[in-house]
């Protein structure tokens, strides 16, 4: 049981991270003020969602302390799906790709809160309430957006057809899947994709944009096995530089 | 000769935790913020004293945590223990509805308006409108953004007496 419960924690840390960490790149560069700082903020929230993540991997799971798996494990090792590996782009690729993946964070979580690992119900009941800030900031701007002018609304459509197979690989399966089911650790991805669906498809709706079609082909697979995009490995060499400049010093 | 020790009570403690303020909120203690959820008080055979104090974090990501669990400890050994030790944990899960009624006066002075009760309700727009300004207290307010200066701060502006304004989220 044990390997499965750290599939599924490192996946669900490795995006925290990765997402974070491309949320504090908006630090300082947002399309206005209100923006930067909503962007920096819910990168300090993931990353502490990351931490506390990576702290039961540590205390319950023996795997190593917080630090060390964030910063000191190799590209091949994160799980994180290449959604979030992606570069911020422009705004509205951020702002879709924030909509898009808060949902599902959010519904992920609260399914969790369900789990008969305690650790991990306890912390989702916390993180819930923390994210459903995000996904208010996400459908505020999405439905702003979808609703103003014709460039607005053409940008979002586009970023959102880019988007959307990417997204969809966020609910890629591990080997593990049938056993996070049958032991109700988590009630899977199939769910947590019907539910995200669901929840999504009426707001891109209310904002005049089409949900675009998917094909089951075109979906962006891999992360969640450790094949990542060509943008993994500079975002972790940025991340890590600090580190890696002695990396046994004591901070 | 048998030196007595005097015992140190439960009350001593949540006294100096009363000393023990949010460091991102300087007039609020961590009792008044509804932080700490658990004391436990123990002398082992050869009388040493210890005490374990147990506290959930506002926001799961909130940077203030370490000092808080610093100035935590400080302040209970000074009291007497031989070992303080401060456990953060979410068995118990911080909502804003955890904060004292007084808390919430003293928030309002300082300038923060003060979260509403959520009472297990799943937050909304709405319930997130319901703020009144702590400068002249109208609730003819506006959410500028939902994140602010903090991870617990929203940006509000007020229509009446025109100025900006911080508010603590409902969370």
């Amino acid at each position: 049981m044990s390997n499965a419960l750290k599939d599924l924690l490192f996946k669900m840390a490795d995006d925290a991270l990765v997402i974070g960490h491309r949320n504090s790149e908006w630090t300082g560069i947002g399309p206005m003020l209100e923006e930067d700082l909503a962007f920096s903020s819910m990168a300090q929230d993931k990353i502490g969602h990351a931490q506390a993540l990576y702290k039961i991997l540590n205390e319950v799971l023996g795997e190593a302390d917080a630090d060390t798996l964030a910063f000191k494990r190799e590209e091949k090792q994160f799980k994180c799906c290449q959604f979030v590996e992606q570069p911020i782009g422009e705004y509205d690729f951020s702002i879709v790709r924030q909509f898009l993946f808060d949902h599902a964070e959010l519904i992920r979580y609260d399914m969790l809160t369900q789990s008969s690992f305690q650790p991990l119900a306890q912390l989702a009941k916390k993180v819930k309430g923390e994210i459903k800030y995000h996904v208010m900031h996400a459908d505020s701007f999405v439905k702003q957006l979808g609703n103003g002018t014709e460039e607005s609304k053409a940008r979002l459509q586009s970023s959102l057809n880019y988007a959307w197979h990417l997204a969809l690989g966020i609910f890629e399966k591990s080997e593990f899947e049938n056993e996070l089911i049958s032991k109700n650790i988590f009630a899977g991805e199939d769910e947590l994709k019907k539910r995200w669906l669901e929840k999504t498809t009426p707001i891109i709706e209310a904002a005049n944009l089409k949900v675009p079609a998917t094909d089951e082909s075109k979906i962006i697979y891999g992360g969640r096995k450790g094949f990542h995009s060509e943008y993994l490995k500079p975002l972790l060499d940025e991340m890590c530089e600090v580190v890696r400049t002695d990396i046994d010093a004591e901070w | 000769m048998q030196v007595e020790i005097p015992e140190i009570t439960e009350q001593q403690i949540w006294s100096a935790l009363e000393t023990v303020k949010d460091p991102e909120i300087p007039v609020i203690s961590v009792v008044d913020m509804g932080m700490i959820t658990a004391i436990q008080l123990r002398t082992s055979d050869f009388g040493l004293r210890t005490c374990s104090i147990t506290m959930t974090p506002t926001f799961v990501g909130c940077p203030a945590i370490a000092v808080i669990k610093k100035n935590i400890r400080e302040e209970i050994l000074k009291l007497g223990f031989d070992e303080v030790e401060v456990k953060v944990d979410f068995e118990t899960k911080w909502t804003s509805d955890r904060m004292k009624t007084s808390a919430k006066i003293k928030l309002e002075k300082f300038g923060l308006a003060p979260p509403v009760m959520l009472n297990d309700d799943e937050l909304t727009v709405e319930q997130l409108n319901r703020a009144r300004c702590p400068h002249c207290h109208s609730t003819d307010t506006t959410l500028r953004s939902a994140f602010g200066s903090t991870l617990c701060r929203a940006i509000r502006f007020c229509f009446s007496c025109k100025q900006g304004f911080e508010q603590f989220k409902p969370i």
